[in-house]
C-alpha cells in the first residue's frame, strides 16, 4: 500500500531523512518510533506530499507522491493523517470539522456529509458534542474528532503524527482505544508514537529511528523481543524502563 | 456675538450630506481596499519571486506616497492619459482604496502569517486544495485576528476623508468650513465638527477594544 524507498530529504545542511526505505502492506500497521528529533514525523508527513522530500520515491497505492505529475490534492484526499495538535478547525463546529472536506472534495451532500460526520462521532463516542466548538472539548475528546475527520474521507490508509503526545495522561487510552479498534478492523496504519503499549498490542511491524536513519524494520515480536542494534536496545530500555 | 448653536441646527442637513460623502468614501474604499489587500498577501507570500517583488514593490511604493498626491493624481494625470476626466468622486475613491490596500495589505499579510501552519497541513492532508484552504480555513481565522487592525486603519481613512476639498469633493469637513466661512461662525462650526470626529472614531475605537477582549478570550 505505502512503499517508501531511499528517501533523503536535508534542510540546509542539515540531514533530517538519509535513504529511509519501508513499507506498509494493505491492512498492516506499522509503528514508527525514535528519539525526538529522529526524523520519523518528517518521514510520516513525506508519505502524503506535506513535506516534500529530494532523493528517492515514496508511492501509495501504486501512486507516486514525488512525481510532478501526480495530483497531490487527489492522493491526499484518500490518506487519512492525524495530527500532534489535532489541528481541529477551531471557527467551525465539530460537525462542520467533519463535513468540510467531505462537501469540498468528495463532493458529498450537506445531508450524507452530516449523516456520515454524526455516524463517526458516535463511533468515537462524541456524538453529543457535533455543535460545539473544538475548544469546548477536551484534548482527547478533540483528537477523537480529528480522527473522525479523517475517517470521514473513506481512507485507504490514516498516518498519525505522534497522536498521543499532546495529550494529558488520563486522556491518552480514550484516544489509543479509538486507534486499537481501527487496527483491529483491518485499517492500514502508519503510526509515529511513543506508545509501546499500542504497539504491542496492535502492530505488525515496528520501524526504529534514530538520527534520520531506519536503524531497525522488523516484526513486532522480533522488536520488542530482540532488538538487534545497540540503539534500539537503548531506546526501549529508556523507554519502558522509566518507574 | 455670543456662542450660536442655532447655525448648527439650521446647517446640519448640509452638513450630514457631508458626513454621508465622508462615511460613503470610508466604507467603499475599506471594502475595495481590503479585497485587493488579500490578493496582495496572497502574492506576497505566494513562494513566487516575481508575484512577490510585485506585491512588495506595490505596497512600498504607496506607503512612500502622501495621500493628498495620489488623489491629484486621479483627478489631474489619469484624465490627460485616458482623454476624459475621472471626476472628483472617481478620483478620490480610486486614490482611496488603492492607497489603503496597500496598508491593508500588510495587516492581512501578518493575520494570515498568524494562523498556524498546522492549520493549512490539515487542510491539505484532507485534500482541500490551496485556494479551498485559503478559503475556508485560513482566511477566516486570520479575519478573527486582525478585524480590530482593520477597523482601526478605517478610522484612519475616515479622518483622512477631509483630504478630498482638494478636489473640490464636499465631505463632511469641507461642509463644516463652507458654513463656517458663510455665516462668519468659526468657533462654533469647528468645535462641532470636532466633536463629531470624536465621536465618530471614539466609538469606533471602543467597539475594536470591544472586540479585542471578545477574541482575546
Amino acid at each position: 500500500m505505502i512503499e517508501m524507498r531511499d528517501i533523503s530529504k536535508r534542510y540546509g545542511d542539515f540531514q533530517v531523512l538519509k535513504n529511509c526505505s519501508t513499507r506498509v502492506a494493505q491492512g498492516e500497521v506499522v509503528v514508527v518510533c525514535g528519539p525526538s528529533g529522529s526524523g520519523k514525523s518528517t518521514l510520516i508527513k513525506c508519505v502524503n506530499g506535506l513535506e516534500p522530500f529530494q532523493k528517492g520515491a515514496i508511492t501509495v497505492d501504486g501512486v507516486s507522491v514525488g512525481d510532478r505529475k501526480t495530483n497531490l490534492t487527489k492522493l491526499r484526499a484518500r490518506i487519512g493523517m492525524v495530527f500532534q495538535n489535532f489541528e481541529l478547525y477551531p471557527h467551525m463546529t465539530v460537525a462542520r470539522n467533519i463535513r468540510l472536506a467531505q462537501e469540498k472534495v468528495l463532493g458529498r451532500s450537506p445531508g450524507e456529509a452530516q449523516a456520515k460526520a454524526m455516524a463517526l462521532l458516535a463511533r468515537v463516542g462524541l456524538a453529543e458534542q457535533a455543535d460545539k466548538h473544538p475548544g469546548q472539548l477536551s484534548g482527547g475528546q478533540q483528537q477523537r474528532v480529528a480522527i473522525a475527520r479523517a475517517l470521514a474521507m473513506d481512507p485507504i490508509a490514516m498516518l498519525f503524527d505522534e497522536p498521543t503526545s499532546a495529550l494529558d495522561p488520563e486522556m491518552i487510552n480514550e484516544v489509543l482505544e479509538v486507534m486499537v479498534e481501527l487496527a483491529q478492523e483491518g485499517m492500514t496504519m502508519m503510526v509515529v508514537t511513543h506508545e509501546m503499549g499500542f504497539a504491542r498490542k496492535v502492530a505488525h511491524r515496528v520501524v526504529f529511528m534514530d538520527e534520520g536513519e531506519i536503524v531497525e524494520d522488523a516484526a513486532k515480536e522480533d522488536f520488542f523481543g530482540a532488538p538487534r542494534s545497540e540503539r534500539a536496545q537503548k531506546f526501549l530500555s529508556k523507554i519502558l524502563h522509566h518507574i | 456675538m455670543g456662542f450660536d448653536v442655532g447655525v448648527i441646527v439650521q446647517s446640519l442637513p448640509f452638513l450630514m450630506q457631508g458626513l454621508g460623502l465622508s462615511l460613503l468614501l470610508t466604507v467603499l474604499a475599506a471594502a475595495g481596499g481590503i479585497v485587493m489587500a488579500v490578493a496582495l498577501a496572497l502574492m506576497r507570500l505566494s513562494g513566487i519571486t516575481a508575484l512577490s517583488l510585485i506585491a512588495a514593490a506595490y505596497v512600498n511604493f504607496f506607503r512612500s506616497m502622501p495621500l493628498i498626491l495620489v488623489i491629484f493624481w486621479f483627478f489631474f494625470l489619469v484624465p490627460l492619459m485616458i482623454g476624459r476626466p475621472v471626476g472628483g468622486f472617481y478620483s478620490a475613491l480610486i486614490a482611496f482604496t488603492l492607497f489603503e490596500a496597500a496598508y491593508y495589505a500588510e495587516i492581512v499579510r501578518a493575520g494570515i502569517q498568524s494562523v498556524s501552519r498546522g492549520q493549512v497541513a490539515a487542510g491539505y492532508a484532507t485534500g482541500l486544495s490551496y485556494g479551498q484552504t485559503m478559503r475556508f480555513i485560513v482566511l477566516p481565522q486570520a479575519f478573527r485576528n486582525m478585524t480590530p487592525v482593520l477597523l482601526t486603519q478605517a478610522i484612519v481613512l475616515f479622518q483622512d476623508t477631509s483630504l478630498v476639498f482638494v478636489v473640490s469633493l464636499r465631505d463632511f469637513m469641507t461642509a463644516t468650513t463652507i458654513v463656517a466661512r458663510n455665516e462668519g461662525r468659526l468657533i462654533e462650526m469647528y468645535l462641532f465638527a470636532a466633536a463629531v470626529y470624536l465621536v465618530i472614531c471614539l466609538a469606533g475605537s471602543l467597539y475594536v477594544r470591544r472586540l479585542q477582549r471578545k477574541f482575546a478570550r
